[in-house]
């Protein structure tokens, strides 16, 4: 892997921007080179979130994209919006939990993540976000997953938040691609 | 997400936002004074700011607006008390009035514009369209402000941890242009080690020019101002300022060049866009293209002298801004007469993907008659091979 693109999309409250924000903290741990961009604007729960994150072996030129490796798709507008900027081969996964359509696409690889169900099952219905970032990270392989129990523990999960370790952990290693 | 990043040593990475990043480098940078007003796209720096720099020996203040802002930091500066301000376009253009009062008082300053759309209030997403505001001054009278643009987080730091040595070794304002994109993206970076605060007691020593009252010496008052009612005492004045000026104009030069000498075109562009032009270059690169890169780091003093390294191959050079073409006019006075000068630019808030600029750029390209190994196909079709930067929006 010299290069790879990943965005995350959903509405505000899904998860968009801590998956997003792991991913960059696991890529900076794995001494790569990396950068991460929100949408920002006048935004709310509810509303519309997304953001890019690029991990590369080499210096990141423009921090915004065009096309990516791999899209994250948490809701059906998301899937609407960005179904086309996945790049032919790449991939596309679906919160399948939420999202009843198929993808239109024929060309890229696709899977459908029931996140929520994942994670109502492990009594850990918040986790849903984890149990995506887990099969993502498996099917880009983008960083290495124990790179990312690092951040969990690290970064992502810290203080008052330690407790949800094992369950975030447990979603994160629930779904195999 | 956790950002402590206090405890790190100075070589340990961090994740930091960028407009965190540049609040921790000002605080680092040993500016101990911020006076501030919120504004999209750089509010997290004065939320920053008012957590972290009481806890650390500095002050912060929320102005009423940016013209309080300015002003206090006027007052302090003058008093000797080394100051960071931030603001965003329409906020950066209320300061203007206080920018001329402190080049004229000779008064420190590191001040951060996080660049948004314009002109008026404008829109909260990314624009260089304050290139003028910010390079010709948008207060009244003859002054000059150095202006540095970074590219990437890591260059943010350590251009405002230097500002805030180049304001007291110049005594002037020095300005960071930044824009939105900056403001809010986040990459792996180092920070500097901690410079020490002044304390109030040095500041004498430290700045004998600062109003700090009589002291020992009740002849050698300080007086801090802008006012000269006599005409030859303001033209003295003001030829003093510029002797400054032509001075930083050879020192204060930052310019980062690629392929110059044998480029078939040049793109010029800073901030972001240098950062989006170098994907550019490597997609015109696989069309036969070798584009060269002019990226100035500081916007005043503008690296003209750099223009002349342009080889004879090159066609034609390019300004590529998210203005409508404000930087175009120091590209026009690098380059002379010697090659054609186009614009590539978005604005508004809008921002141009890397392949939309080598479209365009390839089209001057083909326009300067130049000839890369796609032309067959672009002049028996109208179209490129690929993906037409119309076809996708930028993320």
């Amino acid at each position: 892997m010299s290069s790879q693109k990943l965005f995350f999309a959903g509405s505000g409250g899904q998860g968009i921007i801590l998956m997003g924000q792991m991913v960059t903290y696991a890529a900076m741990f794995e001494d790569k080179q990396t950068t991460y961009y929100p949408s920002y604007g006048p935004e709310m729960r509810g509303g519309t979130a997304n953001c890019t994150v690029i991990v590369s072996d080499k210096a990141v030129s423009s921090p915004l994209i065009y096309e990516a490796d791999c899209l994250i798709a948490m809701n059906l507008p998301s899937l609407l919006k960005f179904e086309s900027i996945v790049k032919p081969g790449g991939i596309m996964l679906l919160n399948s939990s939420i999202i009843s359509e198929k993808a239109s696409r024929s060309d890229i690889r696709v899977y459908y993540v029931p996140t929520l169900d994942v994670a109502r099952e492990l009594g850990a219905p918040k986790s849903a976000n984890m149990v995506m970032l887990g099969a993502a990270v498996r099917a880009t392989n983008v960083v290495k997953r124990e790179t990312v129990e690092r951040v969990m523990r690290e970064k992502a999960f810290t203080g008052k938040k330690a407790d949800t370790i094992p369950l975030n952990l447990k979603a994160f290693e629930s779904f195999s691609v | 997400m956790s950002s402590n990043n206090k405890s790190n040593s100075q070589n340990e990475k961090v994740l930091l936002k960028g407009n965190e990043a540049f609040a921790e480098a000002a605080i680092r940078g040993g500016l101990r004074f911020y006076f501030g007003y919120p504004i999209t796209p750089q509010s997290e720096i004065p939320e920053f700011m008012s957590r972290e720099l009481p806890k650390r020996g500095g002050v912060f203040l929320q102005a009423e607006s940016e013209l309080g802002a300015i002003n206090m930091a006027y007052g302090a500066g003058a008093a000797g008390g080394a100051v960071f301000i931030s603001s965003s376009s329409p906020g950066i253009a209320l300061m203007q009035e206080g920018m001329s009062f402190l080049c004229s008082a000779e008064v420190p300053l590191v001040a951060l514009n996080v660049s948004r759309g314009g002109p008026g209030i404008g829109g909260i997403q990314p624009g260089q369209a304050d290139y003028f505001q910010t390079t010709r001054g948008g207060g009244n009278g003859d002054y000059k402000i150095p202006v540095f643009a970074p590219a990437s987080i890591q260059e943010a730091i350590d251009l405002i941890y230097e500002a805030a040595e180049l304001a007291d070794k110049w005594r002037n304002p020095i300005m960071i242009f930044a824009d939105g994109i900056m403001g809010q993206m986040m990459e792996p970076v180092s920070l500097p080690e901690q410079r020490p605060f002044i304390e109030a007691g040095d500041i004498r020593k430290a700045k004998p020019w600062a109003a700090t009252g009589y002291g020992e010496d009740a002849s050698k008052r300080s007086i801090v101002k802008s006012l000269r009612m006599q005409p030859d005492e303001l033209e003295a004045h003001v030829e003093k300022l510029f002797e400054k000026y032509a001075r930083a104009e050879k020192e204060l030069v930052r310019v980062e060049t690629r392929d110059l000498d044998d480029a078939d075109i040049v793109l010029v562009a800073f901030g972001t866009v240098a950062r989006i032009a170098r994907e550019a270059i490597d997609i015109l690169a696989e069309r036969g293209i070798k584009a060269g890169l002019i990226r100035p780091i500081s916007l005043w003093p503008f690296p003209y002298a750099t223009f002349d390294e342009i080889g004879a191959r090159t066609k034609a050079v390019i300004s590529a801004e998210l203005s409508m073409g404000q930087m175009l006019e120091d590209v026009k006075i690098g380059v002379g007469k010697r090659l054609p000068v186009r614009l590539i630019h978005r604005t508004g808030g809008m921002i141009p993907t890397s392949l939309e600029l080598a479209d365009s750029a390839e089209k001057i390209y083909i326009e300067s008659g130049g000839t890369g190994f796609n032309n067959i196909l672009i002049n028996n079709t109208g179209l490129q091979p690929g993906r037409r930067s119309g076809d996708k929006e930028v993320l």
